[in-house]
C-alpha cells in the first residue's frame, strides 16, 4: 500500500489539472520515440517514424500519446489503489503488446522532462520528487502482472 | 551509442547556448538530484549543508558542470579528455556509476525547464547521448 503524503497528492492533483492531455501526451511519447529510438518497435503500424520530424508530426503518435495520458488520469483519480486499477492494463501490456517494463520508465522519464519544460520554475525539487514518485508507482502497478 | 558528426555539432551548438547560465544550470540539477534522489546525499556525509541552495553544492555543481564544459569542448575525444577524472572516480570517490544516470537525468530536466523552446527533441537524444558517453567514459577505469 503506497504512503502519500498531503502533499504529494496535493501536488499530483495539481500537475494534472494543468496539463492539456493532448499536448503533453503527444510530446511525451514523441520524445521517447526520438530519444529512445528502440521504442519505436511497439509501434510498427504507426508509419513514418524516420526522423524526429516525422515523428513529432505523426498523427498516430499523437492520438496515442492522448490515450497514455488519459490512461494515466485513472491512476490520479484513484491514487489509493493503483494496483487494482491497472490490474487488466498491466495484463494487456504483457500478454497482449508484449512491452518490456524498462519502457514505463524510459516514457516516464520523458514525461517528466516535458511536463518541467511546461511548468518552468514551479517544478521545484520537491514536485518532480513527487511527481517520479507517483510515476514509479504507476511502472509498478503496470508491471505487477508480468510473468 | 556514439556520438555522430550531428550530435556533437548539436551538443557545442546547445552548450554554447546554455554556457553563460552554467552556474545556474549546475546548482539547480546537483540540488534537485539530491532531493528527488536521496541515496545521491550518501556520498556527501561530510558537508555540514546538504541544503540545495547551500555553499558546498553550489560549489560542487560549478565544479561538475566545469568538467562537463571541458568534455564538450573535447568532444572528439572523450575516453582521453576524461581519463583523468575516471582514475579519480575509480580510486578515491568510488562514486557508483548508476548515479552518473542520475545526475544526467536531472541536467536534462533542469535544462528542459531553464530553456523550453530551445530543448526540441533533436537536441534532447543528443544530449541524452552525450551525457551517457561521458558517464560511460568516467566509468572506465573503475575495473
Amino acid at each position: 500500500m503506497v504512503e502519500w503524503t498531503d502533499f504529494e497528492r496535493a501536488t499530483i492533483q495539481n500537475i494534472f489539472s494543468k496539463l492539456d492531455y493532448e499536448s503533453v501526451g503527444h510530446n511525451a511519447l514523441g520524445r521517447c520515440l526520438v530519444v529512445y529510438p528502440w521504442t519505436q518497435r511497439y509501434f510498427g503500424k504507426f508509419g513514418n517514424l524516420y526522423n524526429a520530424a516525422a515523428i513529432m508530426g505523426n498523427p498516430m503518435v499523437a492520438a496515442h500519446g492522448a490515450v497514455v495520458l488519459h490512461g494515466l488520469d485513472r491512476a490520479v483519480k484513484n491514487m489509493d489503489d493503483i494496483k487494482a486499477t491497472y490490474a487488466e492494463l498491466s495484463v494487456l501490456h504483457s500478454e497482449k503488446l508484449h512491452v518490456d517494463p524498462d519502457n514505463f520508465r524510459l516514457l516516464a522519464d520523458c514525461l517528466t522532462i516535458v511536463v518541467a519544460a511546461k511548468l518552468g520554475a514551479s517544478f521545484t525539487a520537491d514536485v518532480q520528487a513527487a511527481f517520479q514518485k507517483f510515476l514509479a508507482v504507476v511502472a509498478s502497478a503496470l508491471r505487477r502482472q508480468y510473468h | 551509442m556514439s556520438l555522430t558528426v550531428q550530435d556533437i555539432s548539436v551538443v557545442k551548438a546547445f552548450w554554447a547556448k546554455i554556457a553563460s547560465r552554467s552556474d545556474d544550470i549546475g546548482a539547480e540539477a546537483f540540488g534537485r538530484m539530491l532531493t528527488v534522489y536521496p541515496q545521491t546525499k550518501t556520498y556527501f556525509s561530510h558537508w555540514a549543508d546538504l541544503s540545495p541552495g547551500s555553499a558546498s553544492v553550489k560549489k560542487h555543481a560549478k565544479v561538475i558542470m566545469g568538467a562537463i564544459a571541458d568534455a564538450v569542448a573535447k568532444i572528439e575525444d572523450l575516453p582521453a579528455a576524461l581519463s583523468q577524472l575516471s582514475e579519480l572516480h575509480a580510486s578515491k570517490l568510488r562514486v557508483d556509476p548508476a548515479n552518473f544516470k542520475i545526475l544526467a537525468h536531472n541536467i536534462i530536466v533542469t535544462v528542459a525547464m531553464l530553456f523550453p523552446a530551445d530543448f526540441t527533441p533533436e537536441v534532447h537524444v543528443s544530449l541524452d547521448k552525450f551525457l551517457q558517453n561521458l558517464a560511460w567514459c568516467l566509468a572506465e577505469r573503475y575495473r
